[in-house]
């Protein structure tokens, strides 16, 4: 993997970017790595400084401070109709007085390319979108799905360097949705672009991309691979923010190179883990631990149990798939659990306020910092 | 695509009959009404009488008297209209003067509408403001005012003047160039109203888009905000041009003698020669050049709403 390696020269560059709008700073001193070819996600819930960081990279702000780099080329001072960037837009901002194809061909010809070239250009480009039969319709008398195809064939014409997907899939409903998201990862390994979407959708995220980095508050928290946010994540907010999870506070008792034991700071049970963490002794710490990690079963706990959860089952969501289960402690703490539904009929179910014990490895949870 | 969904036509009540009944009654009342009076009276001929033509009706007299009186209807007026070169040269002359001022109306309105729908949000309704302002003023007060600008020893001679640009006074007023600044200055807000609109309206993530195709940022604004800025352009434009071509009051107080506009040929075969008829034969052709834009424009305004 590139990122992995030192020696490989990054593709794009934020190099202790800063963006500030009057008193409020969107971006803090940030720099990010990314390689060519990736298919990178910038992740965040709104307000987060995502969006701004890929309009900077467009050309439409500029950073107050720091330097961003494309193809070992400093973009100061270079307009965003100089740049070898294309941009898809949220709102996919198709001209609303060209046809499909004359949409399509506009950045071709601000390159003054020869018509016939255009012309086959636009065809592969309808092609690839699947888009042939509405060439010559106006961008209002197509659905979201097409309109939002027209958006993608467009900034792909130019074969850009790096193609920025703002919010690319917000306006299409679940299932074509999903659908696209497949026919983008499709797209990009077939043309060998760099991709980089901004997104509040943290499934959208890991499906698509090959890394994903994290924001909040104008900082990135976390940069890495799907699986690494989803199973190691270095904070209680990329933990919260990803996925869904049972936070557990809790206090640091024992710790040796082959683990930590934890003391439950509310219910008193035990925790076994075979992270070694860097907190202390006594610190207060907070135990991440995935639903679907947590096997669920009938049964009493004690107090002093190990990777031992009691509780009486508060709530059942069945989903089909998966069912999860809410589980409250003595102490009023709610935990999930979530098991798949592997046979259509079970003997003894899980019910409502049935005693249950939730049970889990010594590495199936995180230990974060307080 | 996304079927708008059609409601079936509703069943008309009394009070929707009565709600689409006001505005044709107003139409009948104020326009049609006045309008076949005209009419009527450019089919009729001069005499010396009170009114000024014949024949006259009188409904007291009975149905016999008023159809011995249409009987005495000619078209002579018109014939007369064909006959006199005053009257198509007027006609022409109009035509061009409002042509000429709904362009230069153009040329100044478009930058303004442009630069308030570019201004920062909390600024735009003091620049709307702005320019509803001088309605508040008499039209008639503000034309006269420009005399007293334009004259020879008016504000603006003595500025330039003054300045050293020009060492004797410019003769303005009392020529077609000051009809042209009338025109454009009386007419200026109904071309920015409508562009602003249509200018307001269009989405600043079009040009961003342009931007990022590869297109500079001028010709973005030719590919861009102009195609879709014309159909405020097209509005603003018939809104400028159809009253400024039947114009009295600019012409008359601001041009020359020599200005020929059918709004002053009209008045003086109305006023001067006290013959009401030609003078309504003038008003119902230059009603007939005017229905050409008028339709034009609605036929356009109908489109617009359709598109949205």
């Amino acid at each position: 993997m590139p990122w992995e390696d030192p020696d490989q020269a990054p593709f794009i560059e934020f190099r202790n970017v800063t963006k500030k709008f009057g008193d409020f700073t969107a971006v803090k001193n940030l720099s990010l790595k990314i390689y060519k070819r990736e298919f990178f996600a910038l992740l965040g819930g709104s307000g987060c400084g995502k969006t701004t960081l890929m309009r900077m990279l467009a050309g439409f702000e500029t950073p107050t401070s720091g330097q961003i780099f494309l193809d070992g080329q400093d973009l100061a001072g270079i307009p965003p109709f100089k740049r070898p960037s294309n941009m898809m837009f949220q709102s996919y901002a198709l001209f609303p007085h060209m046809s499909v194809e004359k949409n399509i061909a506009f950045g071709l010809k601000q390159d003054k390319m020869a018509a016939a070239d255009i012309e086959a250009r636009v065809a592969e480009m309808l092609r690839l979108t699947k888009l042939e039969q509405f060439a010559k319709r106006k961008p209002h008398q197509l659905s979201g799905g097409q309109r939002q195809r027209v958006a993608l064939a467009r900034s792909l014409a130019k074969q850009p360097k790096v193609l920025l997907l703002d919010e690319p899939l917000g306006a299409l409903d679940r299932k074509l949705r999903e659908e696209t998201q497949f026919e983008l990862m499709a797209i990009q390994e077939d043309l060998k672009v760099t991709f980089l979407i901004v997104t509040h959708d943290q499934e959208e995220a890991m499906t698509v991309a090959d890394r994903i980095a994290v924001m909040d508050k104008g900082e990135l928290v976390q940069v890495a691979t799907p699986a690494e946010i989803y199973e190691s994540p270095n904070s209680k907010f990329v933990a919260d923010f990803i996925g869904d999870v049972n936070l557990i506070e809790a206090k640091v008792t024992e710790k040796s190179d082959a683990g930590t034991r934890l003391t439950a700071a509310h219910d008193g049970f035990l925790i076994d883990s075979d992270q070694v963490t860097e907190a202390a002794v006594g610190d207060t710490v907070w135990f991440a631990i995935r639903p679907e990690k947590i096997r669920v079963t009938h049964g009493q706990s004690g107090p002093d149990a190990v990777n031992r959860i009691g509780g009486s089952v508060w709530d059942i969501a069945y989903l089909g798939g998966v069912s999860i289960i809410h589980s409250k402690t003595a102490a009023e703490n709610v935990f999930r659990a979530t098991f798949a539904n592997i046979s259509r009929i079970v003997e003894d179910p899980i019910t409502w306020d049935d005693q249950v014990v939730f049970t889990f490895d010594r590495s199936a949870g995180v230990i974060l910092a307080g | 695509m996304d079927e708008e969904h059609i409601p079936a036509p509703a069943r008309r009540t009394l009070g929707g009959w009565l709600l689409i009944g006001v505005p044709y009654l107003w139409l009948l009342i104020f326009f049609l009404a006045p309008f076949l009076i005209v009419f009527k009276i450019s089919l009729s001929q001069v005499a010396i009488a009170i009114p000024p033509y014949t024949p006259t009706f009188d409904l007291g007299e009975g149905w016999q008297a008023i159809w011995d009186g249409v009987t005495e209807f000619s078209v002579e007026n018109y014939l007369w209209l064909t006959e006199d070169a005053l009257y198509w040269k007027s006609y022409l002359s109009s035509v061009i003067i409002a042509g000429i001022s709904t362009l230069l109306t153009l040329l100044i309105g478009y930058p303004i509408a442009y630069g308030m729908a570019r201004s920062p949000q909390s600024l735009r309704p003091t620049l709307l403001m702005l320019v509803i302002l001088p309605f508040w003023t008499s039209f008639l007060i503000r034309v006269y005012a420009w005399i007293g600008i334009l004259k020879n020893e008016g504000l603006l001679n003595q500025l330039l003047l003054s300045l050293g640009l020009i060492s004797e006074p410019l003769t303005i007023l009392n020529t077609n160039i000051a009809v042209y600044i009338g025109i454009v200055y009386s007419y200026l807000p109904f071309l920015v109203l409508p562009l602003y609109a249509s200018l307001e309206r269009l989405d600043g993530s079009l040009l961003e888009a342009a931007e990022d195709l590869g297109c500079p940022p001028w010709k973005a604004f030719w590919k861009i905000t102009v195609p879709l800025s014309l159909p405020g352009v097209i509005a603003g434009c018939f809104l400028v041009f159809i009253p400024a071509v039947g114009e009295f009051v600019i012409p008359d107080l601001l041009g020359g003698s020599d200005t020929l506009m059918i709004g002053k040929t009209l008045w003086s075969e109305f006023f001067n020669n006290r013959d009401w008829p030609v003078s309504s034969a003038v008003a119902v052709i230059l009603l007939l050049i005017l229905v050409i834009p008028i339709v034009l424009f609605q036929n356009q305004q109908q489109k617009m709403s359709e598109n949205n």
